[in-house]
């Protein structure tokens, strides 16, 4: 489904700020998995997925996505295949528009100059109502004026509402309240299994990487050091994660973000 | 001053507010909507009143008014190539080409500032014998005006529905969402342009014709006096509301703007002092609301200061 092959990153080259994101990663993902992606700061776990968007290009290497070569594809162009969650919910969504018009967009039906039809409208309540957050009786209302776990929801709802390829989802709960951030994580499981979509997740919460999904990837330091699946995986704790990261990265791991999700 | 005075003075505002109105339009569009600052906008008046005015000189006085709206749309094409696909900034790329616009004004009518149209016939002066014998006869400036304005508003209440519209409002408010909804933002901002852009250059066509006379700097600072009443529509029909009412809120505006500089003169404000009063509106209004959010900063900042070192840490003991 995914393929990277021996993709390359260096920001800054040749400054004193030069940092090599990612290093001679290959990566093969397979149609349906559902994979986690661990790491402290900086391992470059978004830049892994900015350059599968299309957001900058690799300096070395290729991107193929369901078998065709999309390296230097435009992001907008890439977008038609692949979905994106950020973790700031203000991303996904256009805050002066309503909720009906940005599903709209994301919808995309008809041409250039077609109009929402009322066909659309119940579409989209009845999709709403997915969500449980009583959204549905909102549609006029601007985006803006939702909470951020609201906003998230919706722009989940937009990124699968035709079910793209690949999923991305970069931490897209972290900056939601507990409660909430659960609710919209047990969405994604429910919309990612219900369809079927290939997704990758990148975490700060290290029980919820081994919770969700089929296979889990440890990065550190532009490289992927652990990648696990199957049994090996469903025996395994926050402790062992720790521990493997120990001896692979040769560090301790230091981020506070992942001892947090640690004791929770 | 009599009753017949007043609505003199009201008739005139009207007229011309409605003239600025399609500026006004034009930039609820750029502006608000798209979020770009449109610079070019003196520009591209003074490039529709050009075009119209040669239009109607050469006897088409209604092929000048698609004639112009073209040219405008070239001249927003312009401007939007050079910020989306060229890597002029924003702001600069209407700067360039508004200068730019002045030397090709020059250029398409002779080397001449001025183009008299005293007894050119323009879409008034035809509108004006087709009344002829109506009770409506003397409103026909009014009438032309009314009909041109109702037109691009309603257009714009249609468009900014469809998924076009929506596309180039997503524009503005987010970029990157509708990147993600697989949109080129250049293509939307580039469609933005050249529709608001049709819209100035058709204002000052109509500018033109109704002054019986185009003049090369009659576009100078039309950009502050139509933000200026874009800015005071919006406190009637703001961000919340639907894009109709916006609109609608941006052609009250633009009367407004004139109604309340037709008052000045009246009370022998200086007819010079027009942009000044523009570039104030558009000062208070934009940096109104971000003073009020630092008034309480600022008075906190003045009652430290205020208190004398030790008496913070000493108390009454």
């Amino acid at each position: 489904m995914l393929r990277l092959n021996r993709i390359s990153k260096t920001f800054n080259p040749g400054t004193v700020n030069e940092k090599r994101a990612l290093k001679d990663l290959t990566l093969h993902i397979r149609q349906g998995d559902f994979v986690s992606i661990i790491g402290a700061n900086g391992a470059g776990k978004s830049t892994l997925f900015n350059l599968i968007c299309g957001t900058f290009y690799p300096d070395a290497g290729e991107v193929y996505l369901d078998g065709r070569n999309v390296t230097m594809e435009a992001d907008h162009v890439r977008a038609r295949q692949i979905g994106r969650l950020f973790q700031d919910p203000k991303l996904g969504t256009a805050p002066d528009m309503s909720i009906e018009e940005n599903l709209a967009l994301a919808a995309g039906n008809g041409g250039w100059l077609s109009r929402v039809s009322a066909a659309d409208k119940r579409a989209f309540r009845e999709r709403l109502s997915l969500l449980g957050m009583g959204l549905e009786d909102r549609m006029k209302q601007p985006v803006g004026l939702l909470s951020g776990g609201q906003r998230q929801a919706l722009t989940l709802l937009m990124a699968t509402y035709h079910i793209p390829k690949l999923l991305l989802l970069d931490e897209h709960t972290a900056a939601l309240d507990p409660g909430t951030a659960e609710k919209v994580l047990n969405l994604t499981r429910s919309i990612v299994e219900d369809n079927h979509i290939t997704c990758l997740m990148i975490t700060h919460n290290m029980q919820s990487a081994l919770d969700l999904g089929n296979r889990t990837l440890m990065m550190d330091q532009g490289r992927v050091i652990y990648d696990v699946t199957g049994e090996e995986r469903a025996s395994l704790t926050i402790q062992d994660l720790t521990e493997k990261f120990r001896t692979l990265s040769g560090r301790a791991l230091d981020n506070d973000r992942m001892l947090l999700g640690i004791e929770k | 001053m009599t009753i017949d005075k007043w609505l003199a003075l009201g008739q005139t505002a009207l007229e011309l507010g409605l003239v600025n109105a399609l500026t006004v339009l034009a930039l609820f569009l750029s502006y608000s909507m798209l979020n770009v600052c449109d610079l070019s906008t003196d520009g591209c008046f003074t490039l529709g009143a050009a075009v119209g005015a040669l239009a109607a000189i050469a006897g088409y006085p209604w092929l000048s008014l698609p004639a112009a709206m073209l040219a405008g749309m070239a001249s927003g094409f312009v401007t939007a190539t050079l910020q989306m696909r060229m890597g002029v900034q924003s702001l600069l790329a209407g700067i360039v080409v508004n200068t730019g616009l002045y030397s090709l004004n020059m250029a398409l009518t002779g080397n001449k500032a001025t183009l008299p149209m005293n007894k050119t016939v323009t879409v008034f002066t035809l509108t004006k014998n087709l009344l002829k014998g109506t009770p409506l006869a003397g409103q026909y400036t009014l009438i032309v005006m009314l009909i041109a304005v109702a037109l691009v508003v309603v257009f714009l209440s249609f468009f900014l529905r469809t998924k076009l519209g929506l596309a180039i409002r997503a524009t503005g408010s987010n970029a990157d969402m509708v990147r993600s909804s697989s949109i080129n933002p250049a293509f939307t901002t580039t469609v933005g342009l050249c529709v608001s852009n049709a819209f100035t250059a058709l204002s000052g066509c109509l500018m033109a014709q109704q002054q019986k006379n185009y003049e090369v700097n009659m576009g100078s600072g039309m950009v502050t006096v139509a933000l200026a009443s874009l800015l005071i529509g919006g406190v009637f029909f703001g961000k919340h509301r639907g894009v109709t009412l916006r609109a609608v809120g941006a052609v009250l505006g633009a009367f407004l703007f004139r109604l309340v500089y037709a008052l000045a003169l009246r009370m022998d404000m200086p007819a010079f002092m027009l942009k000044a009063v523009s570039s104030i509106i558009v000062i208070i209004a934009i940096s109104g609301p971000y003073l009020r959010r630092q008034f309480p900063m600022m008075l906190k900042t003045l009652r430290m200061r205020k208190r004398v070192p030790g008496q913070a840490e000493g108390g009454k003991g």
